[in-house]
């Protein structure tokens, strides 16, 4: 079956991001595909590579990106919702002018219109938020 | 939205419904939804949108936001009827307990393409069991 996978909430104040990347891993697992995961919302904050967690602790976006690298995974950010919290990838960044970006690795930036695609093309689409 | 483009979905269509469960101010959720339903409309997809718990005040007449210095993007709802949704639910138990009648709502139309473009109302209430049927026989749902 095809999956997307939605994520509505940023990494560490909520569970959504930990339980989406649980559940991709077990659809994964199952010989199940995942067509792409997108970030909406706060979600977009699981994307910036300067995440610096307590050592003793899970780094959310590392997992992500470890994932993607691992699968080929479509992790998709939405640039609407990006833009407002600051995660910016290298386009975007000569786009609007900034002195940097933040986007982490196996991370894109796009449209909404990715994520009504996967609606349309996926069996599921599965939602993750608070 | 200039950067928004359709993709080939190979002529499928499924019935969307975006179920809006938050007040439309203290935090964005229901400005990001309305986005998506926005968008969405590209994709000529059948979208309905649902408004339930908190969710019906998005849909409250006169809001002002002036005092509290954030976007009042309520004008937007509007503009619904333009992006091809015709079908906008709102639980009418989440209004009753909430003290709000049809009438503090905003009258939403779209033009009726069958009909000589002529305006028609598209706030239905519908009861709370009639919204699980709605979302029931709904593909994709997204909650906002």
């Amino acid at each position: 079956m095809k999956f997307s996978v939605v994520v509505n909430e940023g990494p560490y104040t909520h569970q959504a991001s930990d339980s989406a990347y649980y559940f991709t891993r077990a659809v994964l697992s199952q010989g199940h595909e995942i067509m792409r995961v997108f970030f909406y919302h706060d979600g977009v904050n699981n994307g910036t590579r300067l995440t610096t967690p307590p050592q003793d602790d899970r780094n959310i976006t590392n997992r992500w990106s470890d994932l993607a690298k691992e699968h080929d995974l479509d992790l998709v950010v939405c640039v609407a919702a990006a833009q407002r919290r600051g995660i910016v990838d290298e386009d975007e960044q000569k786009r609007n002018s900034k002195d940097t970006n933040n986007i982490a690795d196996g991370f894109r930036i796009s449209g909404l219109g990715q994520l009504i695609e996967a609606g349309i093309q996926s069996d599921r689409l599965v939602a993750f938020g608070d | 939205m200039s950067d928004q483009e359709a993709s080939p979905t190979s002529g499928i269509i499924k019935k969307f419904l975006y179920v809006n469960r938050r007040a439309p101010h203290g935090s964005n959720y229901a400005q990001e939804g309305l986005e998506v339903a926005l968008v969405g409309a590209a994709f000529e997809q059948d979208v309905a949108m649902a408004y339930i718990d908190d969710g019906v005040f998005q849909l409250k007449t006169d809001q002002d936001t002036s005092e509290i210095g954030t976007k009042n993007f309520s004008p937007t709802y509007r503009a619904l009827g333009d992006y091809d949704v015709k079908k906008i639910y709102v639980e009418k138990e989440s209004l009753e307990k909430r003290g709000l009648t049809q009438d503090d709502l905003m009258p939403l139309v779209y033009e009726d393409e069958d009909d000589d473009w002529a305006e028609k109302p598209m706030i239905n209430l519908v009861s709370a069991a009639e919204l699980q049927d709605i979302i029931e026989q709904s593909d994709v749902v997204l909650n906002f």
